[in-house]
């Protein structure tokens, strides 16, 4: 059959071009979906066979990630970025739009496989949204007349690269620049540093900069090396966690774009300072538009003895960097699912201790860092510890980039010293009535304006850098309820309190939500998220109630306002429960439903609390009445 | 210093080696801390999360958490009992176990945690999932509606019987028990009742065939001592309601 003999040819140069190592699976499935648009059975079966494994690992590796599909989709696969930010900038209307222009329905792959739509979580252009992804690339800045000529380009079957290249210009939208981001910095200045001078010298001034991981929680940078350092073993990895997956942070994109020099020569001496030769990048699935560009700046490097082997000639000093991508899995920027998913595996988080600077890439001590906290390693090697931490407070030394979106004039990145207040960063982007802040993404700390004096910086308000502002028109439950329905879409499902928990907490915001709920239901929220925070495996779980507690806190009339005046609702609903009775008679007129649930108020209620819901005519002549 | 290095948990002194966790060290001292993916047969897990302890302060699962000289460990305190109901009730309502219609209640380790820890209805709201029960096997049964994703049998099939039967799909909350043939079906594969596999789920997912009801209900292994006291079901001899193959 030459059907099944071409896709048996394709699975097999593919494979041999990763040499077969089981490592590169991800790298393998994601280029094998790119050739024949969906991971067959047979498809599966094959890479299982050509590598070498068992079939249920690659169907394993297959289902986990869900950039990765089991089912067929449309030779053209676009993901809706749902963020709350892109639904503050109206994505929800553009992706009805789409499906409408298209024929086809949301989740959904058109008949003549030609186009799937679908939606995804934040992909980190919150600056520049709404914004979606056709085949894994970004598309920023949506709006109809873009659609409209995206539907011609689909229906007339014209390949990507001949679709208007600024339909995928990321811009970077720096608007405050420091040490970090303002000075030059000359390529190979911190290698030539550490020859110079000596490890022992680089890692004293790293001691002295008191840097910590810039990816959030914080860890002295300099214990790090010097455990990685000082573990047992010839075989040693530099890993960049170029994940970033965190809802509302887009500050390591534009590292990696304008940056990405800075970003190399960081990973290049922590190589040298912990006796490492192999460095990796683990770039999101949804940046995979940098990969050409990424790719040429590593071979720039090695032409100019940068990288590789003997590096600025001295022999010895050998050391390259390899870039893995990602597939939608928000867990893998977690340290040690990262690791297992860099070794071709599934996504979840290992038992810790031990450490991945014992224990890490296959088993071998291995220092994992944020993108940004390898750039300022870089400055730190050449302006010295000290004038890196003239900048900042106490316990938070030097600058932080914050990536800021949602209600501002003027959304983008902006470096401040740590200490700075949240009030400052409100004034600068030009969020003049803003109720409220999302602090470090969903998982981070819910803001209202009586803090609005706190300080960012790991003493008072740390943060990896997202900073979502919700002005005073929006409804802070839109943004819980995104929320709590992204930690659904992002659980792993290993550990229970986690698998479980997000959907009831999930199941509760919904309720609430949509007006059914009760005071009950707030405190079981609270019951739950002490539990999901208590007895969680990883970090994910143990910060997935964070929004919903906190904003209990800070926001209850927002919540309040929802409730019943009962103190208890029943999570059953009677009505929907009838929809089978209604099915089997045929019968769908009012006399078949629940008055209560028929009348106007109740469903206008449920539509404007439902920007979800597929709206039917009458309901949109329901919603045009209002004045 | 002298003798073996200990910790305490909930006050009494527990000895331990190095190496050891802090739920090995219980075990072979004769403490029990509530469990359900933990066997002493395979490498600790951490999924289940029921043996939630406090270490100096923190909650940490004791499974997989080294026991450190010096360390105060609390288990049996209402905060963490409180937590483990919350957890127990999170396995009933993601999946369906209907006790009265189950063939191994009053011998079901779940079950019997269950009531250790105080949980006796669940107060979350159920997700009646639909699943499947597989009945092709000549020998064994298995329901997945019962099954809580410890991942044990997975493990005794792979790692010591040798024949990788089951294995886990997907993610969240569509994780998924499946057993590894194109078919999906158990009676498709090598599994015989006498593999560890057999031997190791904590509840009634998997139920070796015409056996049904040997002991009465009432009479049955957790109807007479409770857990903590009668031990893993895994543990203990088929002839005395157990799963053990003798
Ligand atoms: C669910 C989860 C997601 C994470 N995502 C990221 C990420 O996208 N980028 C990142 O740098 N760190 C992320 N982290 C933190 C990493 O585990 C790790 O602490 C970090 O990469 C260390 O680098 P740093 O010390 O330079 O910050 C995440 C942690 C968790 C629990
Ligand atoms: S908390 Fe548990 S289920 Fe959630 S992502 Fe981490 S390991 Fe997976
Ligand atoms: S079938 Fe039983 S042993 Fe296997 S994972 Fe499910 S509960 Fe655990």
């Amino acid at each position: 059959m030459a059907e099944s003999s071409t896709l048996a040819q394709t699975i097999h140069d593919i494979v041999q071009r990763h040499n077969s190592v089981p490592t590169r699976l991800l790298q393998i499935l994601r280029e094998v979906q790119d050739s024949l648009t969906w991971l067959s059975p047979e498809a599966i079966e094959r890479v299982a066979d050509e590598i070498g494994l068992s079939p249920d690992k690659v169907q394993r590796v297959a289902e986990f990630y869900s950039f990765l599909y089991t089912a067929p989709r449309g030779s053209y696969d676009i993901l809706f970025s749902d963020n709350i930010t892109d639904r503050m900038l109206g994505n929800r209307r553009l992706l009805r739009y789409l499906c409408d222009l298209l024929g086809v329905g949301i989740g959904q792959t058109r008949a003549d496989n030609r186009v799937s739509i679908g939606v995804t979580s934040c992909t980190g252009l919150c600056d520049q949204g709404p914004a979606a992804l056709v085949n894994g690339y970004a598309l920023p800045r949506l709006d109809k007349p873009r659609l409209d000529r995206i539907a011609e380009l689909i229906n007339s079957q014209t390949p990507l690269s001949e679709w208007p290249q600024d339909f995928f210009e990321v811009t970077s939208n720096i608007r405050r620049a420091d040490i970090l981001l303002g000075r030059h910095f000359a390529d190979g200045a911190a290698l030539r540093a550490v020859l110079k001078r000596g490890s022992q010298a680089i890692l004293e001034e790293l001691i002295k900069s008191g840097l910590r991981g810039q990816g959030g929680a914080g860890y002295k940078l300099a214990l790090k090396w010097i455990s990685c350092h000082d573990a047992p073993g010839e075989v040693k990895y530099v890993v960049c966690n170029a994940d970033e997956g965190e809802p509302g942070t887009f500050k390591d994109r534009v590292l990696m774009q304008e940056y990405a020099d800075l970003v190399f020569e960081g990973m290049t001496l922590c190589g040298r300072v912990i006796g490492a030769r192999q460095g990796f990048v683990y770039l999101r699935g949804e940046y995979r538009y940098l990969l050409d560009s990424l790719k040429a700046t590593l071979q720039r490097r090695r032409e100019i003895g940068l990288l590789g082997q003997s590096i600025l000639g001295e022999s010895g000093f050998d050391f390259d960097i390899d870039i893995h991508l990602g597939a939608g899995a928000y867990v893998c920027g977690e340290e040690s699912a990262l690791i297992e998913s860099l070794e071709g595996k599934h996504g979840v988080p290992r038992i810790r201790p031990p450490f991945p600077t014992t224990h890490g890439y296959l088993n071998k001590p291995t220092v994992v860092n944020n993108v940004e906290t390898f750039a300022v390693t870089a400055k730190i090697a050449t302006e010295g510890g000290a004038w890196f931490a003239s900048r900042g407070t106490a316990e938070s030394k030097g600058t932080k980039l914050l990536s800021v979106s949602g209600d501002c004039e003027r959304p983008g990145i902006y470096e401040y010293p740590f200490g700075v207040t949240v009030r400052r960063v409100l004034e600068d982007c030009g969020a003049r009535d803003a109720q409220g802040i999302q602090m470090a993404g969903p998982a981070g700390h819910t803001i209202s304006p009586k803090q609005y004096d706190r300080r960012i910086c790991f003493d008072d308000l740390a943060t990896g850098g997202s900073f979502m502002v919700f002005a005073k028109h929006r409804d802070i439950l839109d943004g819980m309820r995104n929320f709590a329905h992204f930690f659904v879409h992002e659980s792993c499902g290993f550990c229970t309190p986690c698998r479980v928990g997000t959907s009831l907490m999930r199941d509760l915001v919904d309720k609430v939500h949509t007006g059914h709920g009760a005071r009950a239901d707030l405190d079981e929220m609270r019951r739950l998220g002490r539990i999901m925070k208590a007895a969680s495996h990883c970090g994910l779980g143990q910060t997935a109630p964070n929004s919903v507690l906190d904003s209990l806190d800070q926001f209850p009339e927002a919540w309040e306002r929802r409730l019943r005046s009962t103190s208890y609702e029943p999570a059953f609903d009677l009505d929907a429960a009838l929809s089978e009775a209604r099915r089997l008679s045929g019968r769908d007129d009012p006399g078949a439903h629940l008055p209560d649930e028929q009348s106007d108020l109740v469903r206008l209620a449920k539509l404007l609390a439902d920007q979800d819901a597929p709206m039917s005519d009458d309901e949109r002549n329901l919603l045009g009445a209002l004045p | 210093m002298s003798g073996e290095p200990s910790f305490t948990l909930d006050d009494q002194p527990v000895p331990f080696q190095d190496g050891q966790t802090i739920m090995e060290a219980a075990r072979v001292a004769g403490v029990y801390i509530p469990h359900l993916c933990f066997n002493p047969d395979f490498a600790p897990h951490g999924s289940c999360r029921v043996c939630l302890v406090k270490v100096n302060g923190r909650p940490q699962a004791a499974c997989t958490t080294p026991a450190v000289a010096g360390q105060v460990v609390q288990s049996e305190i209402e905060e963490l009992q409180e937590i483990r109901r919350g957890i127990l009730e999170m396995m009933f309502v993601e999946g369906n176990h209907i006790c009265p219609a189950c063939e191994k209640s009053g011998a079901c380790q779940l079950q019997a945690v269950a009531y250790y820890v105080g949980m006796l209805a669940p107060r979350f709201t159920y997700f009646y999932p639909q699943r499947t029960l597989d009945a092709s096997h000549p020998d064994a049964v298995i329901d997945f509606n019962r099954c809580i994703l410890c991942e044990l049998c997975v493990r005794a099939s792979r790692d010591i019987d040798g024949k990788n039967v089951f294995a886990v799909q997907n993610r969240g909350l569509k994780a998924h028990l499946v057993i590894n043939t194109p078919s999906g079906k158990l009676g498709a594969t090598t599994f015989s009742i006498t593999d560890k596999a057999a031997q190791v789920c904590p509840t009634g997912a998997i139920l070796i065939k015409n056996r049904g009801y040997e002991t009465p209900i009432g009479r049955r292994l957790y109807d007479r001592q409770p857990v903590n006291v009668v031990g893993d079901v895994a543990q203990v001899p088929e002839s005395e309601g157990g799963r053990r193959h003798e």
